[in-house]
C-alpha cells in the first residue's frame, strides 16, 4: 500500500506540472503544437531522450536481457547511439531549418511541399497513425506489467484475478493503463507541447536518477559489485542450466543453492565450450528448454528459448534505430527547438544518456536469470527484481515511479503528435486556416487524441501479455522502412512524388507481410537471422530509386526551395 | 578534409560495432562487466566524442541561414 501511495503522489505531481505549464501556455495553436519554437538545448535533450526512451528501454531491455543476455545492449543501445546522433545531425537539423523557414508543424506538411503532392499526405497519415499505435501499446502494456507485481497484496479482496498467483491483490493492468492514459492526457491537454517538454524533462531526470538508485540497491542486495557476476544462470557439466544462488528475503541476502537448482537444459549451442559458461554474459547462440508453471493449474510445462544472438541478427539490427528519422513525435520535438544550436547538446549527450539507462537495465536482466524463475513474463522482470531485492516500500514506489516516468515521457509526445497531424494535415488542410479558431483547432486535436487513446487502450487489453521489446521492434521497423523517404526528400534532388508513393507502399506492404508472419507482434527473423526491417528498408529504397528515375523530375522551383544554392565558404 | 575525417570515423565506428572477435567471450572488466557489454559501453562514449567532432568540424552553418531567411 505504501508503494501505491508513493506512485499516486508521483502521478499527482505530473498533473500539477501540467497545470503549471498551462499558465505558460500562450493559447495559440502554434504554442500548443510546437511551443512557439522556444525550446532550448537542455530541454530539447531531455524531451528528445525522454521520448526515445520508452517502456522499451527500461522494461523491454531488462526483459530482453533476461531472455537473451547482455548482447541486448550492443543489439540496440550502442548502435542507436551512433545512428540516432547521425540522424539528429543529418535529418533533424535540416527538417528544423525547413520547418522554421516554411512554417511546417508536421512531417506531412514537409512531404507534401517537397513532393508537390497533396495526396501523399492522405497516404502517409493513416500509415503514421497505424505505426504509432504499437508504440502507444507498449507504453500501456509496460505500465500494467510494472505496477501489478509491486502492488501485490494491496487489495487482495478487490483484485482477485492476478496475471500470476504471487501478484494477488495487485493493481490490475486494466486499471493501471486507464490511470496512466488519463494522467498523460491531462497534462498534454493542459500544456500542449510545452507541457510535454517540461514533463519530459522532469520525467527523464526522474527515471535516470531512479534507474541508477535502483541499480545501486540491486547490486547491494546481490552482495556487492564483485559478487554480481556469479549470479546469472550457469551451464553445468550435465548440460543443464542451473541457478547457483537464490535471494532469501528473510535474511535479505543471496544464499547458495546446494545443490544448484536446475531450471532448464541445453538443447544446442553454437559453441562447443559451454560447460561452466553463464550464457547471459556472452552472445553465443544457445538453445535452452526451460519449464514454467501454468498459473491456473500449477502444472509445469516446457518452453524453449534462444539465449544469445546470431551475428547476422546483430548486424541487421542497425536498421531499427533508423526509425527515429521518421517518428512523427520526434519531428514535432525538433520543431520546438529555439535554434540549430539547440541540437548540439542532444547530438553529443544522447549516446551517453542511452548508456546510463541501458547498461544497468541489461545487467539487471542478466542477473535476474540467476534468481527469478525462467517463466516470468519478460516485461515483468524489472518490477519482479525490485520487488524481490529492494525491501523498502517507499523506495520501490519511487523506483516504480521512475519506470512510469520513462513510459509516460513517450506517451505524451505520441498523444500530442497524433492530435497535431490529424488537425493540421487532415482537418485544416481540407477546411482551410480561416474556418476554425485557434481554440477550435485545439479542441479538434484533443478529440482525436482521445479517440486514438481509447482505441489503443482497448487493443492493449487484448494484447496485455505481448512482449514489449518485440512489439516495439515492429513499431520501429515500420518507421525504419520509411526512412528512405525522408533521406531522399532531403538529399536526393531526383526523388519524385511517384517515387515517394512507391517507397511508402513498398515499406508498408513488406512490413505488413512480415508482421502477419510473426503472428502480429512476436519476434520474427528472416532466413539466417535477418531482421525484417532490413528487407523492408531495402524494398522501400529500391522502389524510391527505380520509380523516381522512371518518372518526371521535380520542378525547378521545388528544387530551389529545398536545395538552395550554397554560398561559397570563405 | 575535417568533414571527411568525421565521415571516415563514422564508418569506422560502424564496423567496430560488429565485434565478432568477442562473441564467445565473457571475461569481466572492472570485476563485473562482461566484455561484450563493457566494449559497447565504450562504443557509446566513442559515439559521443564523434558527435562532438561532427559539431566542431562539420556543423551545417548553411542550415541556420536557411532557417532565418524569409520565404
Amino acid at each position: 500500500m505504501t508503494t501505491l501511495i508513493v506512485i499516486a503522489c508521483y502521478l499527482s505531481l505530473l498533473v500539477l506540472l501540467g497545470f503549471l505549464s498551462n499558465r505558460l501556455f500562450r493559447g495559440t495553436s502554434k504554442d500548443y503544437f510546437v511551443a512557439s519554437h522556444s525550446i532550448g538545448p537542455f530541454l530539447l535533450l531531455m524531451s528528445v531522450f525522454g521520448t526515445t526512451m520508452t517502456a522499451f528501454a527500461l522494461v523491454g531491455s531488462t526483459g530482453k536481457s533476461f531472455e537473451r543476455g547482455i548482447g541486448t545492449y550492443g543489439l540496440m543501445a550502442s548502435i542507436s547511439g551512433l545512428v540516432h546522433a547521425a540522424i539528429f545531425f543529418l535529418i533533424g537539423i535540416k527538417l528544423w531549418a525547413f520547418g522554421k523557414r516554411h512554417g511546417y508543424l508536421t512531417q506531412i506538411q514537409f512531404f507534401r511541399d517537397r513532393f508537390d503532392s497533396d495526396k501523399l499526405g492522405y497516404l502517409l497519415f493513416p500509415i503514421l497513425v497505424l505505426l504509432v499505435v504499437p508504440y502507444l501499446l507498449i507504453g500501456i502494456i509496460g505500465a500494467g506489467k510494472t505496477i501489478e507485481p509491486v502492488t501485490a497484496g494491496a487489495f487482495p479482496a478487490l483484485f482477485t484475478s492476478p496475471s500470476a498467483p504471487p501478484w494477488l491483490g495487485g493493481i490490475p493492468p486494466w486499471l493501471t493503463g486507464l490511470v496512466v492514459c488519463l494522467v498523460v492526457l491531462s497534462y498534454v491537454f493542459m500544456g500542449g507541447s510545452r507541457g510535454a517538454a517540461f514533463a519530459n524533462a522532469f520525467q527523464t531526470i526522474v527515471f535516470m536518477v531512479m534507474g541508477l538508485v535502483a541499480f545501486v540497491f540491486i547490486i547491494k542486495a546481490l552482495g556487492g559489485v564483485d559478487n554480481t557476476a556469479k549470479i546469472p544462470a550457469r551451464i553445468s557439466e550435465q548440460s543443464t542450466v542451473v541457478q547457483d544462488y537464490r535471494y532469501d528475503k528473510k535474511s535479505a541476502a543471496v544464499v547458495a543453492n546446494d545443490p544448484p537448482k536446475v531450471i532448464g537444459r541445453v538443447l544446442s549451442s553454437e559453441s562447443e565450450n559451454i560447460v561452466g559458461q553463464q550464457p547471459h554474459l556472452w552472445r553465443e547462440a544457445t538453445r535452452v528448454e526451460f519449464k514454467k508453471k501454468n498459473p491456473q493449474t500449477g502444472e509445469l510445462f516446457p518452453f524453449e528459448r534462444e539465449l544469445g544472438f546470431s551475428l547476422i541478427t546483430f548486424v541487421t539490427y542497425l536498421f531499427i534505430p533508423l526509425s527515429v528519422g521518421m517518428f512523427p513525435h520526434l519531428f514535432q520535438h525538433w520543431l520546438t527547438a529555439k535554434s540549430a544550436k539547440s541540437f548540439r547538446l542532444t547530438v553529443i549527450a544522447h549516446p551517453l544518456c542511452i548508456m546510463i539507462v541501458w547498461v544497468p537495465c541489461v545487467l539487471v536482466g542478466a542477473w535476474a536469470s540467476g534468481v527469478l524463475p525462467p517463466g516470468i513474463p519478460p516485461p515483468a522482470v524489472l518490477s519482479a527484481m525490485l520487488n524481490l531485492l529492494v525491501g523498502d516500500p517507499i523506495l520501490i514506489g519511487l523506483l516504480t515511479a521512475g519506470v512510469l516516468a520513462a513510459i509516460m515521457s513517450s506517451l505524451d509526445s505520441q498523444f500530442l503528435c497524433l492530435g497535431t497531424i490529424f488537425t493540421n494535415d487532415i482537418v485544416i488542410h481540407r477546411a482551410g486556416t480561416k474556418k476554425y479558431s485557434d481554440k477550435q483547432i485545439i479542441s479538434i486535436a484533443r478529440i482525436f487524441i482521445v479517440c486514438i487513446v481509447g482505441l489503443t487502450y482497448f487493443l492493449a487489453m487484448l494484447a496485455k501479455d505481448a512482449n514489449v521489446f518485440d512489439l516495439a521492434i515492429w513499431c520501429f521497423s515500420g518507421f525504419s522502412a520509411l526512412f528512405p523517404l525522408v533521406f531522399a526528400a532531403l538529399y536526393w534532388k531526383r526523388a519524385t512524388k511517384q517515387g515517394a508513393v512507391a517507397s511508402i507502399l513498398a515499406a508498408v506492404l513488406t512490413w505488413f507481410y512480415f508482421f502477419h508472419l510473426s503472428g502480429y507482434g512476436g519476434e520474427y527473423l528472416v532466413g539466417p537471422g535477418v531482421v525484417p526491417a532490413a528487407i523492408c528498408f531495402l524494398a522501400s529504397s529500391v522502389a524510391m530509386v527505380l520509380v523516381s528515375l522512371l518518372t518526371e523530375p521535380p520542378p525547378s522551383q521545388t528544387l530551389a526551395k529545398f536545395f538552395p544554392a550554397q554560398k561559397p565558404q570563405s | 578534409m575535417a568533414k571527411r575525417m568525421v565521415w571516415f570515423l563514422f564508418v569506422l565506428l560502424f564496423f567496430l560495432h560488429q565485434d565478432f572477435w568477442w562473441w564467445d567471450q565473457s571475461f569481466l572488466v572492472l570485476g563485473f562487466l562482461p566484455i561484450g557489454l563493457a566494449y559497447h559501453a565504450m562504443f557509446s562514449i566513442a559515439c559521443s566524442i564523434l558527435g562532438w567532432l561532427a559539431i566542431r568540424y562539420a556543423w551545417p552553418t548553411q542550415l541556420e541561414e536557411i532557417a532565418e531567411s524569409r520565404e
